[in-house]
């Protein structure tokens, strides 16, 4: 299956098809986790994208029914140098290639992908078109010539949950998973660490929210009751919650006047808030900041954060391609984590309300454990009330 | 925090002789270490006997003593330098940095605090201290400090009779069990059991043949996965991911012996953040305060249980592999960190825009070859086993392992341009065989069976004798991954054979 990748600069990269028989456009950005694949598949925030991989093999363990970040996967199209012949890791169900074909997603390999990734690092993002179905070059890049591109567009509403529901009630998805101890017993297959008592509610605003998010808010002892995007804060605060969490989400964050709107409200209640991502943009625009495009965006699992209260420095994982303007926020608002590549915001905290925000993922998945203590530090901010 | 004004001087300990089991990578950490430190103005003293090192040239360090590396000779060398720092009237202290010159540099420096010269001078230890060291290195404290902190490692348990023996056997529930006979010479007596009735027989004659009549009876982890992390850790206590390593060569072959592979290629996320943590754990655990560790892993391929095999409280012969894969030079940066500056203070070499503090990420795949020398020592079985005996290695770079691979079998010098398909004749034994002759598969499974320094192109000859993957995963338990990548390169000679100009 012969496949193509054509960029609206006119760049054109000719390659093996795997995955689905399709075509879609989408910004092609690129991700430098080197282990990760299912997780960023089926991370909504990459919703409207080509995710380009710059780790060259990739594949190699498969995918299985565990790592999964939401429903489904939302790339748009996936881009490798190699994709793996077979299939190697005891937790393995099926591959890569079956698992893209199934959700009508098409795959490129065979491509330099370096050659790519430092294009998008000289030019930025790029919007572009992916194709498995044998279509001509000319076409294909008028196609990635004519789509108009993620700004202003509001993939939130593509990817939010349109009804509430309360997460795991039962508590079957939200054990962390480890690995079998050898003073366990012999038949176990795989451990799931046990969950402390769900003893305090909150509202979580699903803009495209990560499993791992709701996985680990569950494990902190968080009831968690999701609200689609479009909730008012009249609609959450009608749970009574002790507390909002405000999700990851595609796209970009100044279209969402809607969420900026509810998210204001809520910083009025009184209520203590705790924002991830897209979260934490919207949050920077309901204090009155502002947000911009980075040029070509953090995706990846080895990004450097200081938090500049504490000194420590943790390596995290990110998927953002927009950013907080500091210069924008109001004075009762402190930045107090940075990127220690670019010195980009990377948490907020108010001065005076209980609200704090990260722009990278304490969740991790995939990438780092180092940042799993933000979600006891908004436990923590909740008990002290 | 910026680096410590309270060391004047700082000793290095470098790693004698090249010998079997360790080449020159130690002469490249402690010249970096001694570059370091002298940028950073302190006045370096260094030990080494071996001439032939970089460390060893006159720029390098401030006073080079060329002494042989023994706790006698550096207690001499520490008196006179102590009376030297007087004679300077140096503001400060004299430092010694044990976790750069290699196994022997550690050895000897835990000589020195046990015969009481440390105390003596007050001389401290900087990187990791004589606590960390012995946690580490010794392999019962190291074990039982992994299990209070919840990690897993092999089950084992003593016995006194074969009752005992056979509850603890059957406690770990498989064989083979590896048994050792307490305080027996050179082990005595040991062996490794495959079934009840060898077992049995091992139990009783190494209960006998133990003056304390006691045995040691410990799973196996041969044909396990094998795995290893290059961590560094400052004084805040921030702990990164240099590189993680995958050995082509399963348990049981010496990781120096290994053809290995970075990054790790077969885990998935999840199981890849697991042994990240426990790594931070391990490095923690053990107390090494600054500087870098190598922690060994092996997963068990059929359930991915993670078990500790070993961790090394200093640059290792990987720390100096995991520089060149990925441009971090850890020796260099574990001289800073001892000397008390953080990764977020230190620049990083390649990009020089952002710091020290992060995790390499490569778009590429590194793999080692080792480089072994039987030809010069007939007498040497070249089986290869938990003892090293490579004499040196070989690394290459490329965009698919494949690449990698070749790259790094054709620089062995040993006249391959890689797996084979080169024209030249293969030597086995006292049988020559063309290039492309299809050896005999009684020739081919007693070379995947018993791991052999020519094992890798065995597996060529195996593929085009007709063997499968899983017959040759069964015989090699080398990952079906690995296999199957060989096989592309196998197919595609083929390939090339039938297109003929």
């Amino acid at each position: 299956m012969k496949a193509i990748l054509a960029l609206e600069d006119g760049s054109l990269f000719h390659g093996t098809g795997f995955g689905a028989c399709a075509s879609a456009c989408g910004e092609v950005c690129f991700n430098t986790s080197m282990t990760g694949y299912q997780e960023i598949l089926t991370d909504p925030s990459y919703k409207g994208q080509i995710v380009t991989m710059t780790y060259p093999l990739i594949g190699n363990y498969g995918v299985n029914r565990h790592d999964v970040e939401s429903w489904q996967p939302h790339v748009a199209g996936f881009v490798i140098r190699e994709l793996s012949p077979v299939v190697s890791n005891w937790r393995a169900e099926s591959s890569l290639s079956e698992y893209l074909e199934q959700n009508t997603i098409p795959g490129i390999q065979g491509i330099d992908t370096r050659a790519l990734t430092r294009k998008l690092r000289v030019r930025g993002a790029l919007n572009g078109f992916i194709s498995t179905e044998g279509i001509g070059d000319a076409e294909a890049i008028k196609r990635a010539k004519e789509w108009p591109g993620l700004m202003g567009v509001d993939y939130v509403k593509e990817v939010t949950h349109k009804q509430a529901f309360a997460w795991d009630p039962k508590d079957e998805h939200s054990a962390n998973f480890n690995v079998v101890h050898g003073s366990g017993p012999a038949e176990v297959r795989e451990v799931r660490d046990p969950l402390p008592p769900a003893d305090i509610p909150i509202v979580a605003y699903d803009y495209g929210m990560k499993y791992n998010i709701l996985r680990r808010l569950r494990q902190h002892g968080f009831k968690v009751q999701v609200v689609p995007a479009t909730a008012t804060a009249a609609e959450a605060l009608a749970y009574k919650p002790a507390g909002i969490f405000l999700s990851n989400g595609p796209g970009d964050p100044a279209a969402l006047g809607y969420a900026v709107q509810a998210v204001s409200d809520l910083t009025k209640s009184g209520v203590p808030i705790f924002g991830i991502c897209l979260g934490h943009q919207i949050l920077g625009q309901a204090f009155g900041g502002k947000t911009f495009k980075l040029k070509f965006g953090h995706r990846g699992g080895n990004q450097p954060v200081k938090d500049l209260e504490s000194g420590r420095v943790e390596i995290t994982s990110q998927n953002h391609g927009f950013a907080v303007d500091p210069a924008t926020l109001p004075a009762d608002v402190a930045v107090d984590r940075i990127n220690l590549n670019d010195q980009t915001v990377e948490g907020m905290r108010h001065k005076t309300k209980p609200i704090f925000c990260v722009q990278y993922h304490p969740e991790a998945s995939p990438g780092p454990h180092d940042s799993t203590g933000l979600f006891a530090r908004f436990r923590a901010m909740i008990e002290k009330g | 925090m910026p680096k410590r004004t309270d060391i004047h001087s700082v000793l290095i300990i470098g790693a004698g002789p090249i010998i079997i089991g360790q080449a020159c990578e130690f002469d490249y950490s402690g010249t970096q270490a001694c570059k370091a430190l002298k940028e950073e103005g302190y006045r370096v003293i260094l030990v080494n006997s071996n001439p032939a090192t970089i460390m060893t040239d006159p720029e390098f360090a401030d006073r080079t003593y060329i002494e042989p590396i023994t706790p006698e000779c550096i207690d001499k060398i520490i008196a006179r330098e102590v009376e030297e720092m007087k004679r300077l009237k140096a503001n400060g202290k004299l430092v010694l940095l044990p976790t750069l010159g290699g196994q022997t540099a550690l050895n000897t420096a835990m000589a020195l605090f046990r015969r009481g010269t440390l105390d003596k001078y007050s001389i401290e230890m900087i990187g990791a201290n004589a606590g960390a060291i012995e946690r580490g290195e010794d392999r019962q404290v190291f074990k039982d400090l992994m299990i209070s902190i919840g990690l897993d490692v092999p089950l084992s348990g003593t016995s006194h009779n074969l009752e005992e023996a056979r509850l603890v056997a059957e406690k770990i529930g498989r064989f083979p069990l590896i048994i050792r006979p307490a305080f027996t010479l050179g082990g005595t007596g040991g062996g490794i059991a495959y079934n009840r009735e060898e077992f049995d027989e091992m139990a009783k004659r190494g209960i006998e043949l133990s003056p304390v009549s006691e045995i040691l009876v410990e799973e196996s982890l041969l044909g396990w996965k094998e795995f290893e992390m290059e961590v560094m850790r400052d004084r805040q206590d921030n702990c990164v991911v240099i590189c993680s390593i995958e050995n082509f060569d399963p348990m049981g072959v010496h990781t120096g012996d290994s053809i290995t592979v970075a990054p790790i290629q077969t885990l998935t996320d999840k199981e890849f953040q697991i042994m990240r943590d426990a790594s931070f754990a391990v490095i923690r655990a053990v107390g090494v305060e600054t500087g870098g560790s190598n922690i060994q892993f092996a997963v068990n391929p059929d359930n991915g249980r993670m078990v500790i095999i070993e961790m090394n409280p200093r640059v290792s012969r990987s720390s100096a592999l995991a520089s060149k894969a990925t441009g971090f030079p850890i020796a260099k940066i574990a001289a800073k960190l001892a000397v008390g500056y953080l990764l977020d203070e230190i620049r990083n070499d390649i990009t020089r825009e952002t710091p020290a503090s992060f995790e390499p990420t490569i778009d590429y795949v590194v793999t080692k070859v080792p480089r072994f020398a039987f030809e010069k020592f007939p007498q040497a079985d070249p089986t290869l086993n938990t003892q090293m005996k490579s004499v040196g290695e070989a690394m290459a770079i490329g965009r698919t392992f494949k690449e990698s691979l070749q790259k790094a079998l054709r620089s062995l010098e040993i006249g391959r341009y890689g797996l084979g398909g080169d024209g030249k004749a293969w030597r086995i034994g006292e049988k020559v065989y063309g290039d492309r002759d299809i050896l005999p598969r009684e020739v081919i499974a007693p070379k995947l069976s018993v791991p052999n320094a020519e094992r890798i192109f065995f597996l060529r000859h195996a593929l085009r004798a007709g063997f499968t993957i899983e017959e040759i995963f069964q015989l090699t338990k080398i990952d079906r991954w690995f296999l199957t990548q060989i096989k592309e390169i196998v197919d595609f000679e083929e390939e090339l054979a039938a297109t003929k100009n």
